[in-house]
């Protein structure tokens, strides 16, 4: 260990290099983190789904770059576009006036959000080995840029779909109970999810291709992966597209009145519900799009998400909700500091640093909060 | 007489909120001291300062001659300096009796002390107290089952049982029904004589705190306003002012 | 029913009967159904892991993710106690830790296993110890993730720990005796040993909770601050419930350890998102704070949990995670808890039937 830190210290290059591979990680920890604390402020719920989001998104991803384009695609994404309807309908200010009472659009949702599962499942064996010789006989459709992107574009309306799909059918009972509850209700999904992602879509560890070079400096010292850079321009991208979105839009703002008063909001006219439901897809979306960034720099496994989320709650309350430039800050910090540590303590014990810095930040800001005590407990 | 508990030029802000400016007050033994003020005045921030539960920017407190500034909460609960709350806090789950026998006196307690029953003395006592203030019949409800005044009677009836040496009761009046609070007053003026409890009274009720307090501060935007006998302060302009929002 | 007054005692009749049935089924267990010895074994480590989670969760209030880590510790504690004193430790352990390259005698392997259990109890108090005077400090859900964290850094951790094997995990020495008596032997006796240690936590654990320990939490998670500004002292009780309940998983642990033989750190020892959150789930399920909660939760989800794994194998945590959203959505004050709540008399509570007028009320 102290050989490596020496090793650092007498290469300044080798240093700069590994923490501006941190920087680019840190990006996209800064994004899941932003998703985690928009749910953590406005709807009271720790999300601990937030890695198997991340991880669909970027099976998502996975599977658009390896398909292209393909007919048995057809089968999940008919089912898919049922569901963005059912979801759309229950988000849309018709489904007072269609359905007489509120069960009806959750009946709905569940029933297409099990349909899905089912072909999914049903297909699920058959499926790649299927669209790969599909693809095989049609050819792959789009420049590999293209598919990097569309998989982006596509990802972040589907986890919008599935998030708010989750929120439908078991979140909104959860809003509004404590903290607790919300844990253990959304590692229920998380385990659930883990096992489905395993068993419908694939148990390899996967990637996806995005087919893009990698510059490199000072003879090849500092490599700068263009996918890499992408992922931070996009990360920044939707952060202010977040931030602009919250600020100006009236769904944002709705957002934002729910989230520091929700009885008040209700008494304004705010349909709070949606409001949830639309924050808790949006987080979804974040995560997915944030997956997909994921595929394509390292990889995706069905059971590797829990460390997403707990590097997102780290983020979180080291930043405090409700400071979107704290999140920033602390998302890239986390990410130079887990690749720094990484090097230095050997890459068998990264996860370990990153979970018992968790324990370190909460017991810090516990003592820091107690010194001040500025604050009623 | 001795000096209970004296206050000295303390201060305390909240970011940039100053809640607390240079106050001083200083309470004698088996004195029922009041302190009044507009909303604001920075009464309950004055109350947290003493009882440890935040530390003060400037100042020093004692209480029986010993320093407690730095002191915690725990600590100086258990050196005889107890408080009651605003919202008033009690343990919903417990029993009321259950409530009454964690209330006990843990001065000198080691560690095989927490295996212990419950004696005889303690029970008696308990139930002597919850008949004091009227709660016998429902020493067997859980505490979270009772009325919002019951439990404030409660939360008193548990300040006694812990033997305290001075209680500083935040607002005791507040939200009780107004043909109870005669009684209210009755019981704070006995646990004071009786006792030899030493009380410092935080009231908006002015009918209560003049007739029960001995001497008055009253406190107006974090500072100390006036001090004196009752009948001074509600003649005193400044205090009349200052609640009227004159100053 | 009452002692002294303070009804804290549950000890009445109708209880212990209850329980008497209970020690008899459990004694005859063994001998009745045969087959499911193995299965009855894990169901009493399933009672024991949720009465002493309740001690932290359900009477103080300190939702734990992170007590599998004294399950855990205890575990390889009494692996390094049952194997370092007959063999080289580096070197069985980079032997792959073969069961057969350590045979012990009946009197050694006692002597390890009750040494290793000695050494599993202590080591899992001293953790809840050391670890707790950082950790308690936390408060609700930061506790609670907190402890998580906790419990995936320690199996990582463990992993990278070559001593003890890192990552592949280490193997107890194995029972002595080859033969299917032998083994028949072996899983009797730890079937007792199980039961045994789940029934001393449970009296233990009762007869504390009546005692001014079992109030003094009470107060911790009704209300922590007011406990504070009563003078309790809260570090002292919530280091004390931890500590208790890390001795008994730290034991726990290595009973475990060695039923299984071969255990590793982050499926067998710290699994975190398994045994870790089973042991929140059953008491949940079962309700927090009640008499018989644990063991109601304890055999609910034992029971289901085996029939997934038997009948829905490949989709078993799909079938857990609804059931795990069922609970938390529908039982959030547990079986116990709702039973409470509905029938508050079959408790020995107080109910006021209907306001008294000219009482004390406002």
């Amino acid at each position: 260990m102290v050989e490596n830190l020496i090793l650092l210290l007498e290469n300044p290059v080798a240093l700069l290099d590994l923490i501006l591979q941190g920087l680019m990680m840190g990006a996209v920890f800064a994004l899941i983190a932003y998703g985690m604390a928009l749910v953590w402020g406005v709807m009271n719920i720790i999300n601990i789904t937030q890695g198997e989001f991340v991880i669909l998104g970027g099976f998502v991803a996975f599977y658009f770059s390896e398909w292209g384009i393909s007919p048995l695609l057809a089968v999940p994404m008919a089912a898919l576009i049922l569901y963005v309807i059912a979801t759309g309908l229950y988000l849309t200010p018709i489904h007072g006036l269609v359905f007489a009472n509120r069960l009806r659009p959750w009946l709905l949702a569940a029933g297409v959000f099990v349909a899905s599962a089912a072909g999914f499942f049903v297909s699920g064996a058959s499926l790649v080995p299927a669209v790969k010789e599909s693809v095989a006989n049609w050819g792959s459709l789009a420049p590999a840029v293209a598919i990097g992107v569309d998989s982006l574009l596509v990802t972040i309306p589907v986890m919008f779909v599935v998030g708010g799909g989750l929120y439908t059918t078991v979140l909104r009972h959860i809003v509004g109970r404590d903290l607790f509850t919300s844990i253990l209700a959304t590692f229920g999904i998380s385990i659930f999810l883990q096992q489905f992602m395993n068993e419908a879509l694939t148990a390899d560890v996967e990637i996806a291709n995005h087919g893009l070079d990698t510059w490199s400096f000072v003879g090849g010292d500092i490599t700068i992966e263009q996918i890499r850079l992408i992922a931070l321009i996009f990360a920044l991208l939707i952060g202010v597209l977040l931030a602009l979105y919250m600020r100006k839009s009236r769904a944002g703002q709705a957002i934002r009145a729910t989230a520091q008063n929700p009885r008040a909001a209700r008494i304004m006219g705010i349909d709070t519900d949606r409001v949830y439901a639309r924050t808790y897809a949006l987080n979804a979306a974040i995560c997915g799009s944030a997956g997909a960034l994921v595929a394509m720099i390292w990889a995706v496994q069905a059971y590797g998400g829990l460390v997403y989320t707990l590097r997102a709650f780290m983020v979180v309350i080291f930043a405090g909700l409700g400071n979107l430039v704290g999140v920033i800050v602390a998302g890239l910090g986390l990410g130079v500091a887990e690749n720094l540590a990484g090097f230095i303590l050997g890459l068998e014990f990264q996860i370990a640093f990153v979970f018992g810095l968790l324990v370190v930040v909460l017991i810090y800001r516990r003592i820091r909060l107690s010194f001040a005590r500025k604050v009623l407990s | 007489m001795s000096v209970m508990l004296e206050v000295t030029s303390v201060s305390k802000n909240f970011g940039g909120v100053v809640a607390n400016r240079d106050i001083s007050i200083r309470i004698e033994q088996g004195e029922i001291v009041g302190l009044i003020g507009p909303n604001g005045s920075g009464k309950t921030t004055l109350f947290n300062s003493i009882v440890g539960y935040h530390p003060v920017d400037a100042g020093s407190i004692t209480f029986e001659g010993r320093e407690i500034t730095r002191l915690r909460v725990p600590k100086i609960a258990r050196l005889g300096l107890l408080r009651t709350f605003q919202q008033t806090r009690i343990f919903g789950k417990m029993t009321c009796m259950e409530n009454m026998a964690v209330s006990l006196p843990n001065r000198q307690e080691g560690l095989m002390a927490a295996f212990s029953r419950l004696s005889t003395a303690a029970i008696d006592r308990a139930e002597e107290l919850l008949e004091f203030v009227g709660l016998h019949s429902k020493r067997h409800l859980r505490g979270g089952d009772l009325s919002f005044g019951q439990q404030k009677l409660l939360e008193f009836a548990m300040a006694l049982m812990n033997e305290p040496r001075m209680l500083l009761l935040d607002e005791p009046t507040a939200g009780i029904n107004p043909t109870l609070i005669n009684g209210l007053i009755d019981r704070l003026q006995r646990a004071n004589q009786q006792l030899g409890i030493t009380l410092l009274v935080i009231e908006h009720n002015m009918r209560v705190i003049m007739n029960l307090a001995e001497r008055i501060y009253c406190l107006a935007h974090g500072q100390l306003l006036a001090e004196g006998e009752p009948s001074a302060i509600q003649n005193d302009q400044r205090v009349i002012d200052a609640y009227l929002g004159a100053s | 029913m009452s002692a002294g007054g303070i009804q804290r005692d549950p000890f009445n009749r109708t209880t212990l009967l209850i329980l008497l049935a209970i020690a008899a089924i459990g004694i005859a267990g063994p001998f009745v159904a045969a087959d499911f010895t193995k299965q009855l074994t894990i169901f009493w480590v399933m009672v024991l892991i949720s009465y002493t989670w309740d001690t932290m969760g359900g009477q103080m209030g300190y939702n734990s993710f992170g007590n599998i880590v004294f399950f855990g510790v205890g575990m390889y504690a009494s692996a390094i106690v049952q194997i370092a004193p007959y063999t080289d430790l580096t070197a069985y352990t980079a032997a792959g830790g073969q069961g057969s390259a350590l045979v012990l005698d009946l009197g050694q392997y006692f002597l390890g296993l009750g040494l290793g259990a000695l050494a599993a109890g202590v080591s899992g108090l001293l953790v809840a110890v050391i670890v707790g005077s950082g950790i308690l400090g936390l408060r609700g859900h930061y506790f609670a993730i907190g402890t998580l964290a906790l419990s995936i850094f320690a199996a990582e951790m463990v992993s990278g720990w070559e001593l003890v094997g890192g990552g592949s995990g280490i193997t107890m020495p194995g029972y002595p005796g080859t033969t299917i008596a032998s083994e028949q032997e072996k899983t009797l006796i730890f079937y007792f040993l199980c039961f045994a240690l789940a029934g001393t936590a449970f009296s233990l654990l009762q007869w504390l909770y009546s005692t001014r320990f079992g109030l003094a939490i009470n107060a911790i998670r009704d209300d922590e601050d007011k406990a504070e500004a009563m003078g309790i002292k809260t570090a002292r009780y919530k280091t004390m419930a931890w500590a208790i309940s890390g001795f008994f998983l730290g034991i726990c642990g290595a009973l475990y350890g060695n039923l299984l033989i071969h255990v590793d750190p982050r499926d067998t020892a710290f699994d975190g998102a398994g045994l870790g959150v089973w042991m929140v789930l059953m008491v949940v399920l079962g309700g927090k704070g009640t008499f018989w909660g644990p063991l109601i939760g304890a055999v609910l989800f034992h029971v289901t949990k085996e029939l997934f794994w038997s009948y829905l194998l490949g989709l078993q945590y799909i079938a857990l995670g609804i059931l795990i959203v069922v609970i938390v959505v529908f039982f959030p004050e547990g079986i116990m808890g709702w039973f409470r709540a509905h029938y508050p008399h079959w408790f020995g509570e107080k109910v006021e039937p209907a306001k008294e007028a000219g009482e004390a009320s406002s």
